[in-house]
């Protein structure tokens, strides 16, 4: 292998290494989330969210309880954005947090327009939203 | 210019660079999905779709005031406020479904006032002062949900006709608090 050859490799395995930092960068988001207070997420889900949502039943936007995990557009009976609909997106927590800081930059053409700008708020929220359980069958 | 030799392994060397960036970006379910990679929305015909939204929260509320002036527990002068402020939200919907055909979208119809009762818990009505309390509850949402429709709006027109809409609801949070005989808020920055 020649010095350049080997230059290159070297080259490569860096832009690897920041390939990874970018993944763990991600994964920090999503811890981000994950450690949200629940308590101050019900005051701010209250807030912020329920003027259109409601955990157990359907209003402007879909019911709530059992949103970690569950696919976007998959609640019965709620007439989604076709937009959302397609979107092939599962609401992890790392999805919920980026809906939350700007939904119409996650899913151009979705009907919910108000974001929740601060980070912690965001974690807070998401945690409530976990603590809230599945849904009942 | 002459061509490197080296430039097809920089190449691919830094092709594979970047498939592990994707590759774990997929593993994170993170990636952007389909529906924001593959189209750009116009600016009019996003904000149609978040009016329709504004326009979902007026039928609801219409629904709201239409269900507390049949439950029978309201006095007749408390029945007359509703009266008025149904009307009000029967003129802002006409503004909004007005607004999203100027902007070339389809405006959301109503449900049926049976949904509209299951979603706002109307079974649990048992007093006015219940009805009022719901009332508060739905206009301070609604005031909240217009202050936080402004930053994403692209059309200004729209963005006054969301801030105006927001003052009257604020306006009616006021009338049913003081209704409630709830306390005026020591602090101010009441909503958003």
């Amino acid at each position: 292998m020649s010095w350049t050859q080997l230059s290159l490799t070297k080259a490569a395995m860096i832009a690897c290494l920041f390939a990874f930092a970018g993944g763990s960068a991600q994964a920090q988001t999503a811890t981000a989330s994950a450690v949200g207070d629940a308590a101050r997420g019900a005051a701010l889900y209250e807030r912020r969210c329920t003027s259109c949502h409601a955990l157990d039943v359907n209003r402007i936007g879909p019911l709530h309880r059992g949103v970690v995990g569950r696919r976007a557009g998959a609640v019965p009976g709620f007439n989604y954005s076709p937009a959302l609909a397609r979107s092939g997106l599962v609401w992890t927590e790392a999805n919920l947090n980026r809906w939350l800081s700007g939904p119409p930059r996650l899913v151009p053409g979705t009907r919910m327009g108000l974001s929740v700008p601060v980070p912690a708020e965001r974690a807070d929220i998401i945690a409530y939203l976990r603590a809230q359980g599945a849904a009942p069958r | 210019m002459p061509t490197s030799p080296l430039m097809p392994q920089r190449r691919k060397l830094l092709g594979g660079a970047m498939l592990s960036l994707g590759g774990l970006l997929a593993l994170a379910n993170t990636a952007t999905p389909a529906s924001a990679q593959g189209r750009r929305m116009s600016h009019a015909a996003q904000d149609a779709e978040l009016l329709n939204a504004a326009i979902a929260l007026e039928h609801e509320g219409i629904a709201a005031y239409q269900i507390a002036a049949e439950s029978g527990l309201l006095a007749p002068p408390v029945l007359q406020v509703g009266i008025r402020f149904q009307g009000h939200h029967n003129q802002h919907r006409d503004e909004l479904i007005a607004g999203v055909r100027r902007l070339g979208g389809t405006p959301v119809a109503a449900q049926t006032n049976a949904e509209y009762a299951t979603a706002i818990g109307a079974a649990s009505l048992r007093t006015q002062a219940d009805v009022l309390q719901l009332a508060l509850r739905l206009e301070r949402g609604a005031t909240n949900a217009y202050l936080g429709l402004v930053p994403p709006l692209h059309n200004a027109d729209m963005e006054n006709l969301v801030a105006r809409l927001a003052a009257d609801e604020a306006y009616h949070v006021a009338v049913l608090a003081n209704a409630l005989q709830q306390e005026i808020p020591v602090a101010g920055m009441m909503f958003g």
